[in-house]
């Protein structure tokens, strides 16, 4: 840097000076937005590298396993027999252990052989910990959670280490320890199988033939579930990113403004006109550099505070393991800072543009940027109005892009239509008001309302962000909870490992419940798509509860008589189909005569009768079934089951504890909302408290007068205040519908396009009024400061307006 | 650190990392309770074959010096490795702290094919038997035959991802006891180990590569080290050359590095005698490189120079403690072969 360019970059820095308030409102906004955005990348980046790892991740779910045929047993002695054999196996113990009211399950690993199969559950055991880890009474690990759960347990001595990033609800220990705590003798679960065993192995029928070989069961595909929820927090965190940019926007603006004189004075110095606009730059990008690095730190804490409930809600959810912990990535450092300094650079665009323009001898009008914004009115009401012609054009794009698209034309016309609609209101209010006073009021309003619209429309975004996801994670969450009822009927989901095995439990169970609903399904390409036909037998368990969205009249009668198809709303959207249409299945095809709900699945899916199922799908095997009983006796039957037949702990579902982990993750998920909710709100009332206090010190002259016609400082003061807060109401009001317009957008076309399911809208009231509440708030933190100030002006300030020749 | 690692650790709990405290691979740690080498201790065999589980690890070493029908040189590793987690004799079955961790090799002069495989104690998975003899890891195993007398001749196997040997050894001499009867000091401290070989193998055998089986013939050498703490805190690890000259005679030097380098070694003639040497008769010159590939190993005393040389400088062992070790050619005064480990070296 040239010692000119220097000097330059001084003189325009003293701006900063003797305005620190400015400075701190700028470097905020950057801080802020960039904060907000990159603890959001961080928490996104760090739970897909924890699926990335995941996939890598040879747990319970990924990896093949030896089971016992029915009526077999596993024991330590066939682990060492196959182990001789060469195979590379490692053990298993599940099972489950009363802990108070609850029960925890129990996971029992070898460690020494689990390493050639890759990480595990007990990766998380530290060194040092082997010998107390083996060795009764023992040492297990589990998360907090499941410690107090445990608390009072009787483990035999075991002591709990606390570890984070183990399966939730589960205890991880040593396989002795889990069977002397389990009383298994020396009998496992099951063995996990490498997926890359040495040539020449001895065929394992040989070597164990009483064991069966299992491949892990169909998962959804956790990257394209956990999508959702990303897809979400980014929308989230760019929206607020947008807020954040109106601060810098106005404080940039504003700082371009009042530099005028400045610039005019420096180049009639001789400074060269690219110079200014060099140094300019630069000072941007550094404010932007040091604001988007201290964002960045900011960041990093917010999303330090998130993740363990992002990770819990996505473990729970999805089934994707996620750590609880963060690392830092250079993937969202980086983006924080170019996030920063792409904003910077955007909101001082227009500042430097206007410098260059600027003819060197015009006089430095005081033209604050902020009232002109008011005469651009017109212009706004033009650029709404192509955005709102855009936003059918985007929907009929369709995709995914087109729904982010038209999401964001719709919020933008919304934000640019905000000061159109104030000020029509105002006008219409001028007309009808009484009374001086009021008649003041509401002109002045008026007029402050154009330099504020920034700040409101900010408001107005984190406002309308706000609802919009609260209300969608909202209606997720009552969607399913209720679908969940109406889908797991059942009291018992009983999986057996094969067909005799089936009909035995099958056979035991029947003298004891109310009825036994077999599960059967085959997997049948649907339109194209790899999918699933189910069989059902005719009962009030379907007839009553299952979650249909469209039926035509006696539906089930049809699917009961064989002459009618039910079908899952991914198929029925994404291939178009309607009521009466026919959909191919072998065999022939069948009119579809209703659509159900089926969250979380992503593949197409199809239900016939159950005669019909088994004349067409003969080798379908017939391993599942759901269980009627008394809901008290559930629990008992599921255990009795276990240890009837010797089920591995996932065999046997009880519905209400399925329930009951949901809905334990749905507040999770709220956690998580709820603070991105204050963070946003934070935004949007430090844009209304730098909107505020840069008019301040514009609007003297027009305070001034009317101070000088007889109201008190004091009572200006609260006017001003009052002021404040109606528009912060006006705004409030204003973001509601936008607010519920998002929340559409992401229910029936974001999810629809992303997912294949709609989930019906659950407005909440008791939210819009929280936010409400939150608005004026917000609007009363900002708006204090600056009334305070001009409650507590000098009269000489006031008079000064008169003296001072503007 | 990813969770293989920490994994691995933790069945190793004696092992920390690299340049800790503690010496390579933690033999430097305490020895809390562990049974401690004793010069007066006679070893006895077939007896001292089996394992001495009181103290806290022991190793049964094999390397083979081969030579392929096809005319190329070859190596061949096998090794079992015994850690005690505590001194404690309690315990049946799953909680026997007892660990064990095995290595096998084979060295082509283009390539190096490693496994690695890890045990518990008292499952039967892993363990050692003294009458007969038997070494036994999952499939892979070293065992004297039926009717076989202690050591003298053994069958050996293992197998990795993409190799396996069997190779069948025979003693054409006599048990060799390093040190002072076998008691073997390995520091200034006054660190020892039990220590006795079988250097007298003849061996013939098949490997399978993935380039397809070999037939090879050569020799092999079977070292029995057990200890509770060899290693000196500063010492960070060692050289080890065991050689098979043309002569009949075999050669073991070592070289451990610590603030001073403790040098000690067995020249052994063809029928058994030894000579037990220490840092006045034998001096270690290194090459290039870390680790070096090239050494040169003299004994003035017996006018012994040797020039010694990596068949594959790209034999590092990759497993969870890595370090290098693989067969040698040996050329000056007289001509041989060999095998050289190097530990405690930073390896890529």
């Amino acid at each position: 840097m040239t010692g000119r360019a220097r000097l330059v970059l001084a003189a325009l820095m003293s701006h900063w000076r003797r305005r620190p308030l400015q400075l701190a409102m700028l470097l905020a906004g950057i801080m802020l937005a960039t904060a907000l955005w990159s603890g959001v990348q961080a928490v996104n980046a760090e739970a897909r590298a924890s699926y990335a790892e995941a996939a890598d991740r040879l747990g319970t779910g990924t990896l093949d396993r030896l089971e016992p045929a029915p009526g077999a047993v596993l024991t330590t002695a066939d682990f060492v027999a196959l182990r001789r054999a060469g195979w590379i196996v490692s053990p298993l113990v599940e099972g489950r252990l009363r802990a108070g009211e609850g029960r925890v399950a129990l996971l029992g690993i070898e460690p020494a052989t689990r390493v050639a199969l890759g990480p595990a559950e007990g990766g998380a055991v530290a060194e040092g910990d082997l010998l107390a880890f083996i060795t009764p009474p023992g040492l297990g690990f589990a998360d907090a959670e499941v410690i107090r759960e445990l608390e009072g347990a009787d483990l035999g001595g075991l002591t709990v280490a606390p570890r984070e990033g183990l399966p939730p609800d589960t205890l991880v220990v040593d396989v002795g320890i889990a069977q002397r705590l389990l009383n298994l003798g020396e009998r496992l679960t099951a063995l996990v199988v490498a997926p890359e065993q040495p040539p020449g192995l001895a065929p394992l029928e040989q070597v164990a033939p009483h064991l069966l070989r299992k491949a892990p069961q169909d998962r959804a595909d956790p990257e394209a579930l956990t999508g959702s929820f990303h897809l979400n927090l980014t929308a989230f965190a760019l929206l607020s990113f947008i807020v954040g940019l109106f601060i810098t926007q106005s404080a940039v603006g504003l700082a371009f403004e009042q530099r005028r004189q400045v610039v005019r004075t420096l180049r009639a110095l001789g400074v060269p006109l690219a110079e200014v606009l060099g140094v300019m730059a630069a000072e941007l990008a550094i404010l932007a550099l040091v604001a988007g690095l201290a964002g960045i730190l900011l960041g990093w804490a917010v999303a330090a505070a998130l993740m363990p409930g992002v990770a819990a809600t996505l473990s729970g959810l999805y089934g994707a393991e996620v750590s609880g912990a963060l690392a830092l990535r250079p993937v969202w450092v980086l983006s924080g800072l170019g996030m920063a300094l792409a904003g910077a650079g955007l909101a001082g665009a227009r500042g430097l543009l206007r410098t260059a323009r600027m003819p060197l001898l015009a006089a430095g009008q005081a033209r604050p940027w902020a009232v002109a914004a008011a005469r651009g009115l017109r212009r706004q009401v033009l650029g709404a109005g192509a955005l709102a012609l855009a936003l059918p054009l985007c929907l009929a794009w369709g995709g995914l892009v087109g729904g982010f698209a038209a999401l964001a034309c719709g919020l933008l016309a919304a934000a640019l239509l905000l000061p159109v609609v104030l000020d029509a209101g105002l006008r219409w209010l001028a007309g009808r008001v009484r009374g001086v006073l009021a008649q003041w009021f509401v002109a002045d309003t008026r007029q402050q309302s154009g330099g504020l619209s920034l700040a409101l429309m900010a408001l107005m975004l984190a406002l309308a962000a706000n609802i919009g996801v609260g209300t969608m994670v909202g209606s997720f969450r009552s969607t399913f909870l209720g679908w969940l009822d109406q889908r797991l009927v059942a009291e018992l989901y009983v999986n057996a490992r094969t067909e005799p095995e089936a009909r035995a439990i099958r056979d035991w169970l029947a003298p004891q419940v109310d009825a036994i609903l077999p599960i059967w399904s085959a997997e049948v390409p649907l339109r194209g798509q790899p999918g699933r036909v189910f069989g059902v037998v005719d009962h009030p368990t379907y007839r009553d509860h299952w979650p249909i969205l469209r039926a035509r009249p006696g539906a089930w009668n049809e699917v009961a008589r064989g002459t009618g198809v039910l079908v899952n709303e991914q198929l029925f959207r994404r291939a178009g189909l309607s009521l009466g249409d026919s959909l191919d299945l072998p065999g022939g095809a069948l009119p579809v005569v209703g659509v159900y709900s089926d969250y979380g699945n992503p593949s197409p899916q199809a239900i016939i009768g159950q005669d019909l199922f088994d004349a067409r799908f003969p080798e379908a095997p017939r391993l599942n079934q759901a269980v009627r009983v008394d809901p008290d006796r559930a629990a008992a039957l599921a255990e009795a089951l276990r240890d009837r037949f010797d089920l591995p702990g996932s065999a046997v579902t009880d519905q209400a504890q399925v329930k009951a982990v949901s809905l334990r993750i749905f507040e999770r998920t709220f956690s998580v909302t709820a603070a991105l909710n204050v963070l946003t709100l934070g935004v949007a009332g430090i844009a209304l408290l730098t909107g505020l206090l840069t008019l301040a010190s514009m609007r003297l002259p027009q305070l001034a007068p009317v101070w000088a016609a007889g109201l008190t400082r004091r009572r200006l003061a609260r006017l001003e205040l009052a002021r404040t807060l109606a528009l912060a109401a006006a705004t409030a009001l204003y973001a509601v519908p936008v607010g519920l317009g998002l929340a559409w957008m992401l229910l029936a076309v974001i999810n629809v396009e992303a997912f294949g399911w709609r989930l019906p809208m659950q407005i909440s009231p008791e939210l819009i009024a929280r936010l409400g509440v939150a608005a004026l708030a917000t609007a009363l933190a900002a708006g204090a400061l600056p009334a305070l100030r001009l409650a507590r002006i000098t009269p000489s300030q006031l008079l000064r307006v008169f003296a001072d020749e503007r | 650190m990813n969770a293989r690692r920490w994994l691995v650790l933790l069945v190793l709990g004696t092992l920390p990392a690299w340049g800790q405290e503690g010496g390579f691979a933690g033999l430097g740690s305490d020895v809390q309770g562990f049974a401690l080498p004793d010069p007066a201790r006679d070893l006895v065999f077939p007896r001292d074959h089996g394992a001495h589980e009181d103290f806290r690890i022991e190793w049964w070493y094999l390397t083979a010096s081969l030579r392929g029908a096809d005319g190329r040189d070859y190596g061949a590793q096998w090794t079992l490795f015994r850690s005690a987690l505590s001194p404690e004799k309690t315990g049946t079955g799953w909680s026997v702290p007892q660990v064990w961790m095995a290595h096998a090799a084979v060295t082509t002069p283009e390539s190096h094919h490693v496994a690695e495989r890890f045990a518990r104690g008292g499952i039967g998975q892993a363990g050692v038997t003294s009458e007969p003899f038997a070494a036994w890891i999952d499939d892979w195993s070293m065992r004297a035959p039926e009717g076989g007398d202690g050591l003298d001749r053994l069958t050996i196997d293992a197998r990795g991802g993409d190799f396996a040997y069997a190779l069948q050894a025979e003693a054409e001499g006599p048990l060799v006891l390093h040190g002072q009867g076998g008691y073997s000091v390995k520091g200034p401290g006054g660190q020892a180990s039990h220590y006795y070989s079988q250097p007298f193998y003849r061996v013939s055998g098949r490997l399978s590569l993935p380039e397809g089986a070999v037939e090879v013939t050569g020799h092999a050498w079977l070292d029995r080290e057990w200890s509770s703490q060899p290693l000196d805190r500063s010492q960070s690890g060692w050289d080890w050359f065991a050689f098979h000259l043309d002569n009949g005679r075999k050669l073991m030097a070592a070289r451990v590095r610590g603030a001073e380098p403790f040098l000690f070694g067995s020249l052994i003639d063809p029928d058994g005698r030894v000579r037990v040497l220490d840092g006045d008769d034998i001096a270690l010159r290194p090459g290039q490189g870390t680790p070096p590939m090239s050494w040169t190993v003299e004994l003035p005393g017996e006018g012994l120079a040797l020039a010694v040389e990596a068949v594959n400088p790209a034999s590092r062992m990759t497993t969870s403690v890595p370090y290098w070790e693989g067969p040698v050619r040996v050329t000056g005064s007289v001509t041989g072969r060999g095998y050289l480990e190097m530990t405690g070296y930073p390896l890529d």
